[in-house]
């Protein structure tokens, strides 16, 4: 609108100007990562251990200095003023620099690491050599550009998790939630398959080596769990790396499915998984910019559903090309295998035929091409597979296509360094096959819900608008309906910013879940049975 | 084809319309002055707050009326010829009808002070006000202090809204509480207590006297009507309630009252013409209604009522039990059935209050003193499940009841803190009884048995 102020400068008017202290803060969070930029430029510093230190602690101590004169001084509530007026929330000048810098670091990051001071078979230059001093602490071994990038991840979530804790201090469900996403990233995600490393060559794992196990990543998210070399990992450690393989597999067959019947795939998604974690305390400050048109949502669907044909293809034929074809060898073989696969393809596509055609309307035609398409893959694998080859590709060829589009491209340079411009959740919304697969249960087979209450809607649209997962809200709330969506990720903030108390997110039971019970939109119960009559 | 002609595009209007089209396939045309597409007028604030853009507001998109074969048309209607069915657009065009629906809303209340028409005074209405409001307190160089007049729901929404910019704010309110011709004295007070803690300088029993002038014919200053005091200032806002925007329709021969005076199938005295929404008024009120009920929910409701009457199903306007619902700054209120405060309350209604000791949460509960059946339910900072309470009202619930199963109707986030057990023991030291409270139950909630 034209009367409004859009000025780019940082220093407006409030309620978007800063504060003295957050300018001071802004300074010092900006030495951190300045320490961090001069390394990058092989600028050598003669304590490593020192200057990280210091580093790390500008960076954090400047954004947890920032939120705290952001928040400490304002009564509990929500936060949102001037989120459409600053340049840095708004897609501004601001917005924009943040993105491609986002951007341009990730792409560093995946393709050119020597930049940042990866040198195979050497010492670590740059900043990766900044960072060794900690690898050697934690693993023993020298840092790499996935521990640096494992370390800036977790001081992230860390930082700006305070920061959201500080912001929703009169929410409980939000402040366990970040607490939550916080203690997952730096045990399960950080420390814990570091401090495992040490274990390698050990005799409790019978001299073998793990492969890097980050637990709570479960395939398909973690695409490539299930790849020769980490099988042989696995296999190689022992009791221990069994238990391990079991449990990867456990973790998406029955972990997976008991928890998103009981919550929804909200205790995952946002309370468990790093993207997730990323995306609801960095990302916190973006949520409003994902896209809600009718649009998005149907390429949505036809994005992330392609994908987990995409993972489901590729890890079966990265699996296939390793498994033998002698039985006495090994009970799993080539064809037990795509046997196995096709039957429990063949029995989720049966059960939801069966017993939930009626929810899925005309979307089951889709889902039954989709279905299809594996399952001629499938038939394909064995007639024209040999060696190497599988299907009409090398399996190999598959795998580095997946890793490269939907691995990197995708989740990394598209799913984080666009969150000022496309909102904190795009890889989790139209790339995440983990988030795909737990949504096609949570919208069919869960007690989870959001329960819109009665007819106090008022269609103000700040669910909506602060929505990330770009679900309309209102329009399920605004007609008394509940909202069972497979993309919703259960993050509450629909209900926090409710100005009327309207949204719950809530498990209870299966039946009537869906169809909302007779709504009160207000008007006698007469008037609404016909109103809502389908 | 039956032409239905939608005179406004508020809530009333738009479900209106939207119920006509599910139900029809007549010809449908929504007029508006205001804007041109249908917004959420109760998200204004939240657009001068940067919380949303102004397209946020809009719940469908624009292709949705397209797509529903709703035609929009944005002029300003001066006259209804009723007798040959068409409505005159201020550029002249005429637009002929078989059905009328007039759902103009409500314009802000001005009382004859002197000074009410200056520059820099202003309602809080509609998205004009808002584009007003931009220009005459975009930051607190501009406007210093502003000063608002009358202590209600709008009232406290403009000063919010204004202290997101750091604008000082004199909130002059004419009763000797907050909105204490509808809350109960424990609830007023609370608030009273919120709006200071904002640093909202608050002046209970206080009325405008004029509004005065500097050379330019702007304001500059206010003056108060028990002390004299002069309160400089740069802007004015005027937020001592609505009433129905009718003026267009003096000469048109439809009954008028308040608003537009309709029987309860929102039918006005002349034939194949109707009224729904803020600017409707009811012959005779429908229970403890008022007759002018300018609320977004029953705007929504006579919507769909008159739709139904309209495709041929006639249906009275047969509101259910009474609810409602703000936020006051931090604290979000809800209310459903009757509480009335202490002026206006009948004899034989009690009421129970419980307020935390430190925290802005209370809630009052109203029953019958004979019967001890339940009347209604206020709560501040805690959220309320709708259908249970709607339950317990249509089921004439007594009090006992309703306190010992207040754990299922909260609606709270999971794992908010609860504070049935006090609100429990506080009853059963006011009134000397020992009920136990009811663990929530998702069978009774869920009404699956």
């Amino acid at each position: 609108m034209s009367n409004y102020d859009k000025s780019m400068a940082l220093t407006g008017q409030p309620p978007k100007s800063l504060s003295l202290n957050q300018k001071f803060a802004t300074v010092l969070g900006m030495i951190g990562m300045g320490i961090l930029l001069l390394a990058a430029f092989n600028v050598s510093f003669p304590n490593k251990t020192l200057w990280l230190t210091i580093s790390l602690l500008a960076i954090s101590l400047g954004t947890i200095w920032f939120s705290w004169d952001t928040y400490s001084n304002k009564l509990p509530g929500i936060k949102n003023d001037g989120v459409w007026f600053k340049s840095i929330s708004s897609r501004g000048l601001w917005g924009w620099m943040a993105g491609l810098a986002l951007t341009g670091f990730y792409i560093i990051l995946y393709f050119y690491p020597e930049y940042l001071g990866q040198v195979n078979g050497g010492e670590n230059k740059g900043v990766i050599a900044l960072f060794d001093p900690l690898s050697k602490l934690l693993s023993g071994n020298p840092a790499s550009q996935w521990f640096v990038y494992g370390t800036l991840y977790t001081v992230a979530i860390l930082i700006f998790g305070v920061k959201f804790l500080w912001k929703y201090r009169h929410n409980r469900y939000e402040r366990l939630r970040t607490f939550s996403v916080m203690f997952f990233q730096l045990a399960f995600a950080f420390i814990i398959p570091e401090v495992m490393a040490r274990l390698n060559g050990h005799k409790i794992l019978n001299g073998g080596s793990l492969p890097y196990y980050d637990l709570k990543s479960v395939w398909p998210l973690n695409y490539y769990n299930f790849e020769g070399y980490r099988i042989k990992g696995f296999l190689s450690s022992g009791d221990i790396g069994f238990a391990l393989l079991i449990f990867g597999i456990l973790s998406i067959f029955v972990i997976t499915p008991i928890l998103t019947y009981k919550y929804g795939k909200r205790w995952y998604c946002s309370w468990v998984c790093g993207c997730g974690g990323l995306a609801e305390t960095a990302g916190d400050a973006f949520r409003q910019l994902s896209d809600k048109s009718l649009n998005a949502w149907k390429i949505e669907r036809w994005v992330v559903h392609s994908v987990v044909v995409f993972v489901t293809l590729m890890t079966t034929a990265v699996v296939y090309s390793y498994l033998g074809t002698d039985t006495s060898k090994y009970w799993l073989t080539k064809s037990t295998f795509l046997i196995g696969v096709t039957v429990l393809l063949t029995l989720v596509f049966g059960w939801v035929m069966l017993f939930k055609r009626d929810q899925l309307q005309k979307d089951a035609q889709y889902g039954a091409i989709g279905y299809f398409v594996i399952i001629m893959a499938l038939i394909g694998f064995h007639f024209f597979s040999d060696g190497g080859h599988v299907f009409l590709f090398k399996s190999e060829t598959l795998r580095k296509t997946y890793s490269f589009l939907i691995g990197s491209i995708f989740s990394g340079v598209i799913g984080t360094g666009f969150y000022p411009i496309f909102g904190s959740r795009v890889w989790c919304r139209f790339g995440c096959p983990m988030a795909a697969i737990l949504g096609f249960q949570q919208r069919l087979f869960s007690r989870f819900r959001i329960t819109t209450n009665g007819g106090q809607c008022i269609s103000c649209g700040n669910c909506s608008t602060y929505c990330e997962m770009g679900i309309d809200v209102r329009a399920y709330a605004q007609k008394g309906e509940n909202i069972v969506r497979a993309s919703c990720v259960g993050c509450g903030i629909c209900s926090a910013v409710c100005p009327r108390g309207v949204l719950k997110l809530e498990n209870g039971p299966l039946e009537g879940r869906i169809d909302s019970n007779q709504v009160l939109l207000g008007n006698d119960v007469d008037l609404m049975s016909l109103v809502n009559q389908k | 084809m039956e032409h239905i002609v939608i005179i406004g595009n508020g809530i009333a209007g738009v479900t209106a319309a939207r119920h006509i089209r599910k139900l029809s396939d007549k010809k449908i045309t929504i007029i508006s002055s205001e804007t041109q597409y249908f917004f959420s007028r109760t998200a204004l604030m939240y657009v001068y707050m940067g919380h949303m853009k102004f397209e946020h507001t809009q719940p469908y998109e624009n292709h949705f009326w397209k797509k529903n074969r709703i035609d929009l048309i944005q002029g300003f209607v001066t006259q209804i010829n009723t007798g040959n069915k068409s409505v005159l657009l201020e550029n002249s065009h005429a637009i002929p009808y078989d059905k009328l629906i007039i759902a103009t809303g409500s314009k802000p209340n001005k009382f004859g002070w002197p000074g009410q028409n200056l520059d820099g005074v202003q309602g809080l209405y509609s998205k004009q006000d808002l584009d007003l409001l931009e220009k005459n307190a975009p930051n607190n160089k501009v406007c210093q202090r502003a000063v608002i007049v009358g202590g209600g729901l709008i009232g406290i929404e403009l000063a919010e809204m204004l202290r997101t910019r750091n604008i000082p704010v004199t909130f002059l309110v004419r009763e000797s509480s907050f909105w204490n011709g509808v809350l109960p004295g424990g609830e007023s007070q609370m608030i009273n207590e919120h709006i200071l803690e904002h640093h909202i300088d608050l002046r209970l029993n206080a009325t405008l006297k004029e509004i005065i002038p500097d050379e330019n014919g702007r304001v500059k200053s206010v003056v108060l009507e028990e002390t004299g005091e002069e309160i400089p200032c740069n802007l004015v806002g005027l937020t001592a309630g609505v009433s129905p925007n009718i003026e267009f329709l003096k000469d048109s021969g439809i009954e008028l009252g308040r608003g537009v005076k309709v029987n309860r199938f929102l039918e006005t005295n002349i034939q194949d013409v109707y009224a729904i929404g803020d600017c409707a008024e009811q012959h005779e009120a429908i229970g403890n209604r008022r007759p002018v009920e300018a609320v977004w929910y029953t705007g929504r409701m006579m919507g769909e009522t008159l739709a139904q009457t309209i495709c041929g199903n006639k249906m009275e306007y047969n509101p259910g039990h009474w609810f409602n619902s703000a936020k006051f700054l931090d604290i979000e209120y809800q209310t459903y059935g009757w509480v009335f405060p202490e002026k206006k309350k009948k004899e034989n209604e009690v009421h129970f209050h419980w307020r935390h000791p430190h925290e802005k949460k209370c809630i009052t509960i109203a029953f019958d003193q004979d019967s001890k059946q339940l009347l209604g339910i206020n709560t501040f900072g805690i959220r309320l499940r709708h259908q249970v309470i709607d339950q317990w009202l249509n089921d004439k619930r007594d009090i006992d009841f309703v306190v010992a199963h207040l754990a299922d109707a909260n609606f709270d986030p999971e794992f908010y803190r609860t504070y049935e057990s006090h609100i429990i023991s506080k009853f059963n030291t006011d009134f000397g009884k020992s009920i136990k409270l009811k663990k929530k139950s998702l069978k009774r909630i869920f009404q699956l048995g």
